[in-house]
């Protein structure tokens, strides 16, 4: 044989179950990674009698034990919370927009949710004190989202036309989101005090330090809420993978699929960022590698992107921490050094239609 | 009785009209063509009678009632287009596409769903396509796929008695001499099961041996309607279409222009 499956434009795809499963696996073995690494190493061994006391509710005062559950393990399920809602919320972007290099980093979504919480970190006491009281730790979360909704409305008006969003319109709109954010956060910066500057700087960089049950189970809640809300998106972001007009031929409300999809991405783009920073390219890459091994079909890119983007945050996770220890890497800037090359690949393959 | 109507529809953008003053009734089992020159307005007709575009003048009317009353979703069990030229995002397959189709049908599926794509990509000449990726096929592949997936999408009669409506633009535009009689064939055969079948044509000869009736349209108007064998003289084609033409007749008997360096026998 002379020409080669991809050469024709031929699909091998692996079936939903084989990819589901891949992914689950991916996930656990990542899991299994960063719970023994760290400072204080566990070994497999100790980790499943670490596990088995904590199913059977028995509290020893061990210190993997103490190390597990206080340290390790809200960071490793915040990290699960994160990559999930992000390869999940990348994979609805790219459907909506109809295109696959939008990430809600690269296009300014994630930013514009940093600078709402970086407004609210700073300013907040004094422009609207009475939130914090009222919504509590929900406070954060829902400036983020408003900042990430925000985000998205208006790089979909901006970049939107006849024959779907065009991919340098809404890259050079992601541009200068980026750089109003970058410069808001800056100025923020000169008028916070120590204290604020440190937590500023923790939201540019991106990190899983901040895990504490509390905000893990809220950041949990959110992206599981919707995870489960995309899923009902699969079937209209594959009709409108056609156009937005030969969906409504199809009978797809597309409209209110837009609306579903935006506010999907901003909860779950809002939760992430307002409690990690910053985390760039998983929405990016998790999707993308989904498609080349199971293709575009919106049933299983969803679920699995979810599942690729947690595993990816939990192994880039391991790696920031362990690395120089006993310095941390960011972790923002661990996936943007990995995340950038990969963009740019993509850019060449997509050259021709930008 | 069932039946498409305009009743004096126009679309206007800003201040220019595209279409206007629009009268026309359209039964099922029957094939339409929608003719004229570039620029005559077809495609905007085409895209009132689907619902794409609203009429800014006048209504068109499904069963009586105006499109944009019916709802969508209803819509969709019952009345299928075949896109002029659509691209699609990311790398789906033909048998992807073709599966589209049958989403509107997803809350009420057939027992053979699966067997009614692979059917009708049999019917337009596709199913060895099936794995390959839209985007790097042909024009002509391209076409035959998309009408794959309207006949999918309209693969058997309606329970309710509703009838069924296939809106094509320019179906034969892409494609080579014998897939253009071989689609022109299959819509008929489809109107000859009751469906209701409007293609928008450049090809007279096509419309001439398979619509049962034609709209020609110059300059946003309908010029004539009628009968095809009755409506396209020489006369008018050489008059719309500013080419000169003769009629001749096929072994088959079946009439057939020829255009160009002829003087118009009408004059």
């Amino acid at each position: 044989m002379s020409a080669t499956a991809a050469s024709i434009g031929m699909t091998r795809r692996l079936a939903p179950r084989t990819v589901l499963g891949a992914g689950a696996t991916l996930l656990l073995l990542a899991f299994v990674l960063g719970a023994s690494s760290g400072a204080y190493a566990i070994s497999t061994a100790q980790l499943w009698g670490v596990l088995r006391d904590a199913w059977q509710g028995v509290v020893e005062p061990s210190p993997e034990h103490l190390v597990f559950m206080n340290i390790r393990l809200p960071r490793l399920m915040l990290g699960i919370a994160a990559g999930c809602g992000l390869g999940m919320a990348g994979a609805v972007m790219q459907g909506l927009f109809r295109n696959p290099l939008a990430d809600p980093g690269l296009i300014g979504i994630s930013s514009g949710a940093a600078l709402a919480a970086g407004v609210t970190i700073v300013l907040g006491a004094w422009l609207w004190p009475v939130l914090p009281r009222t919504l509590g730790s929900w406070t954060l979360v829902s400036m983020a989202f408003g900042g990430g909704f925000l985000v998205t409305l208006l790089i979909y008006v901006l970049s939107r036309s006849e024959s779907g969003t065009r991919m340098a319109l809404m890259l050079l709109a992601g541009i200068a989101i980026n750089a109003l954010a970058g410069a808001g956060l800056g100025l923020l910066s000169v008028m916070a005090t120590d204290e604020q500057l440190r937590s500023l700087q923790f939201w540019l960089l991106g990190s899983l330090g901040g895990a504490r049950w509390s905000a893990v189970a809220l950041v949990g809640v959110v992206v599981l809420l919707a995870c489960a809300a995309s899923l009902t998106l699969a079937a209209p972001l594959n009709a409108i993978a056609l156009g937005e007009s030969q969906a409504a031929l199809l009978g797809v409300d597309v409209e209110r699929t837009k609306r579903r999809a935006i506010v999907v991405t901003a909860f779950a783009v809002g939760a992430v960022t307002a409690t990690t920073g910053i985390i760039g390219f998983i929405g990016l890459i998790a999707p993308h590698w989904v498609r080349m091994i199971a293709g575009p079909d919106h049933r299983i890119v969803l679920p699995a992107s979810g599942l690729l983007g947690a595993a990816l945050v939990l192994a880039a996770d391991t790696v920031a921490r362990t690395i120089l220890a006993p310095a941390e890497l960011p972790l923002g800037v661990l996936t943007a050094f990995i995340g950038v090359p990969m963009f740019l690949l993509m850019l060449r393959h997509y050259r021709h239609r930008i | 009785m069932s039946a498409l109507e305009c009743i004096d529809a126009g679309f206007q953008v800003g201040t220019k009209a595209l279409l206007s003053g629009m009268t026309a009734r359209l039964l099922p089992g029957r094939v339409y063509a929608i003719l004229g020159p570039n620029g005559a307005g077809k495609s905007t007709l085409l895209s009132l009678l689907s619902g794409q575009r609203r009429p800014t003048h006048g209504e068109v009317r499904l069963d009586g009632l105006p499109l944009e009353r019916h709802a969508p979703a209803a819509l969709a069990l019952r009345r299928a287009v075949m896109p002029q030229e659509s691209s699609v995002a990311f790398d789906f397959n033909a048998l992807e596409i073709v599966t589209l189709g049958r989403l509107p049908h997803r809350t009420a599926p057939e027992a053979d769903e699966a067997g009614i794509v692979d059917s009708a990509m049999a019917l337009t000449d596709v199913a060895a396509l099936a794995p390959r990726i839209l985007n790097t096929l042909s024009g002509g592949e391209k076409a035959r796929v998309h009408l794959a997936r309207a006949m999918a999408q309209l693969w058997h009669p309606r329970p309710g008695g509703d009838t069924r409506w296939l809106l094509l633009d320019e179906p034969t535009a892409a494609l080579d001499v014998a897939h253009q009689h071989a689609t022109m064939a299959l819509v008929r055969q489809k109107a000859a099961q009751g469906v209701g079948v409007v293609a928008v044509l450049h090809d007279l000869n096509l419309a001439l041996r398979y619509a049962d009736e034609v709209i020609v349209l110059g300059q946003g108007r309908a010029m004539v309607q009628g009968p095809t064998a009755k409506v396209l003289s020489p006369a008018l084609v050489s008059e719309v279409w500013r080419t000169p033409c003769e009629l001749v007749a096929g072994r088959d008997g079946a009439p057939q222009y020829l255009f160009g360096g002829l003087q118009p026998s009408a004059t």
